[in-house]
């Protein structure tokens, strides 16, 4: 079984891996083989547009987790040029589940903050697999204040299975660092765009994630708990976080028909870590789009709309 | 009965919990201190024992109408209710559930708003409705939250709200999530227009609730013993695999780490926040 491939991509991974060893056959012999190569090839195709075309939710959130997905760092090297990492809270440490720092998009300045998950063990765990702890959200905070008093617009890219459950973030207060974000958020004089690019994982995804334009990347997550959470919860049975997944409606395509999102960012065929490349200049493309179209609003405009945007949030009958 | 039990002579027989002598709800017993108490006097007593002063969790509207003065008394919102738009279903449907709750508590939803005065302060006050599905918070408490928060815009009035809830309503899945940015905006207007926003943490206030609206207040009060956190106990029990400390996540471990101003008994609730609010907006002393 190869690793690179998630289980229902399978039969994607074995004919890679066919097309792999005819290639390595074709340097070794005479044999013209280059014909036979790019029917598999051809084949494979097929077979991920057919495969990725109907994929469950629980499956997107297999994509959303892929230990190959691109991270925030990757975008911002793809991205931003002139990239300057700014570090800490100012009142306790520097949390690196969450990165943020000054750069510039296509010669523009801007505010750049996102979680980032580790690639390797060590990374992983210095980062806390993406989990933010309260000293996180508070230097995200300190940025975004930064970016307003100097007129920098404010692009944060979410990845997160969630806030730090842990005995030291409760301490630190955790709930308040969250709830000041969201607060400060609502009413940040800069536009704000925010893209969920790997897992939203509810209060921590949310605490960098209010803005003036919400998008999701294709095969990307957002949820108010994780499915397997949901599941132990409510069905008394982390076996069926596949229902979980299916019932909360995490995909882009589902919060994007609720109106819960403002658009989806399209990722290469096989997701964004096939060709990370074509993904960072699409979105790339998106977001100086946005960057244009909210640069034209005053900031009592953006504002005002922002608002609406958030209290139209959430369905009810008022008779 | 079990084979065992039919096997008893019928004198030395006992029967199961339920079978109790007493009539129903007359006596009840408390928690902490197992004293069993006459129910009518744990009401006089706002749910708090009499015995050790335990806070027992207590109804919304009941809380409401202990806190505010008789008269004069407006309910807010009670005309927005809640729909089931995902047609949610785990192991039983959404809508089974709220019909289920609304028959459980006799309140539409999770939150409960009242216009009135407080000790003569006027003031809008709000107070979750724990025996609805936890309290979670859903787009009826958000809307009702910020149809609160607009009142108190509109008049020129406080906000106090009550929390009691485990969080985000899973049911309205993402929505759900969205009512902390909606409540958290709705607070950063009435902040700006320096009207006072008091919130009394009681038992238990977790998650979405906590992380907006519960930890926005300009003054933050914990009930005694309550439980206040993001996460849950038994989350971060299986995340750091080590028990956790005594009186983790209770009022007084917040107090302690800077999250709340003070600890207030729940039968000086009302006394204390009015003074405060008669300071806070330059009334004379009470």
């Amino acid at each position: 079984m190869n690793l690179n491939f998630l289980d229902f991509e399978q039969p994607i991974a074995e004919l890679e891996a066919k097309i792999e060893e005819l290639r390595y056959l074709g340097n070794d012999t005479e044999i013209n083989i280059s014909e036979e190569i790019g029917r598999l090839q051809e084949k494979s195709r097929t077979l991920t547009e057919t495969i990725f075309a109907k994929l469950s939710s629980w499956q997107v959130s297999q994509l959303a987790r892929h230990p190959q997905r691109p991270y925030t760092l990757d975008y911002i090297e793809h991205i931003f040029t002139d990239f300057d990492e700014l570090h800490g809270d100012r009142a306790f440490a520097d949390d690196a589940a969450i990165v943020g720092g000054v750069a510039r998009i296509d010669g523009r300045p801007v505010m750049v903050i996102g979680h980032q998950k580790g690639r390797d063990t060590k990374e992983k765990l210095a980062r806390n697999f993406g989990m933010p702890s309260p000293e996180g959200y508070r230097k995200a905070l300190r940025l975004m204040k930064m970016a307003e008093r100097f007129r920098l617009p404010l692009l944060t890219f979410i990845d997160t299975p969630g806030a730090y459950p842990g005995i030291s973030a409760e301490e630190r207060g955790q709930s308040e660092a969250i709830a000041r974000n969201l607060f400060v958020m609502s009413e940040l004089k800069t536009p704000i765009i925010c893209t969920v690019i790997g897992e939203g994982g509810s209060g921590g995804a949310l605490a960098i994630g209010v803005g003036d334009r919400v998008q999701m990347l294709e095969y990307s997550t957002y949820s108010v708990i994780s499915p397997e959470g949901c599941a132990s919860i409510l069905w008394k049975s982390a076996d069926k976080a596949q229902d979980a997944a299916e019932a909360l409606g995490i995909t882009s395509k589902r919060l994007f028909e609720l109106k819960l999102i403002d658009g989806i960012v399209e990722e290469p065929l096989g997701g964004a870590h096939r060709d990370v490349q074509l993904m960072a200049d699409t979105l790339k493309q998106m977001l100086l789009q946005q960057l244009d179209n909210l640069a034209s609003a005053t900031p009592e405009q953006l504002l005002k709309a922002r608002y609406k945007r958030i209290m139209s949030y959430g369905h009810f009958t008022a008779a | 009965m079990s084979w065992f039990e039919k096997l008893l002579p019928t004198r030395i027989r006992t029967e199961g919990g339920a079978k109790r002598t007493v009539p129903e709800g007359l006596w009840t017993k408390c928690d902490v201190c197992s004293a069993v108490l006459y129910r009518a006097e744990v009401e006089r007593n706002l749910e708090v024992c009499p015995k050790c002063s335990h806070h027992m969790r207590m109804g919304g509207r009941r809380r409401l109408e202990a806190f505010l003065d008789a008269e004069p008394r407006e309910e807010i919102g009670a005309e927005v209710k809640p729909v089931d738009i995902l047609k949610f279903k785990d192991s039983k449907k959404y809508k089974d559930r709220l019909v289920q709750a609304q028959k459980n508590t006799g309140e539409d939803d999770a939150l409960i708003v009242l216009q009135g005065e407080v000790k003569g302060v006027p003031v809008v006050a709000c107070a979750f409705e724990f025996s609805f599905m936890g309290g979670s918070m859903g787009a009826v408490v958000g809307e009702r939250f910020v149809r609160a928060v607009n009142r108190c815009l509109e008049k020129n009035l406080p906000l106090v709200c009550f929390s009691a809830s485990g969080g985000a309503r899973m049911q309205e899945a993402l929505f759900s999530l969205m009512q902390m940015a909606k409540t958290s905006a709705a607070l950063a207007k009435l902040s700006k227009a320096r009207l006072p926003f008091i919130s009394v943490l009681t038992d238990p206030t977790m998650g979405g609730v906590s992380a907006s609206l519960a930890m926005l207040g300009d003054i933050h009060i914990g009930e005694p013993n309550a439980l206040i956190g993001f996460a849950g106990p038994r989350v971060i029990e299986q995340t750091v695999r080590e028990t956790l400390p005594e009186g983790f996540q209770r009022s007084e471990f917040l107090l302690q780490h800077g999250v709340i101003d003070m600890i207030v008994d729940r039968r000086d609730l009302r006394d204390r926040i009015a003074n405060l609010l008669s300071i806070l907006l330059h009334r004379k002393a009470l």
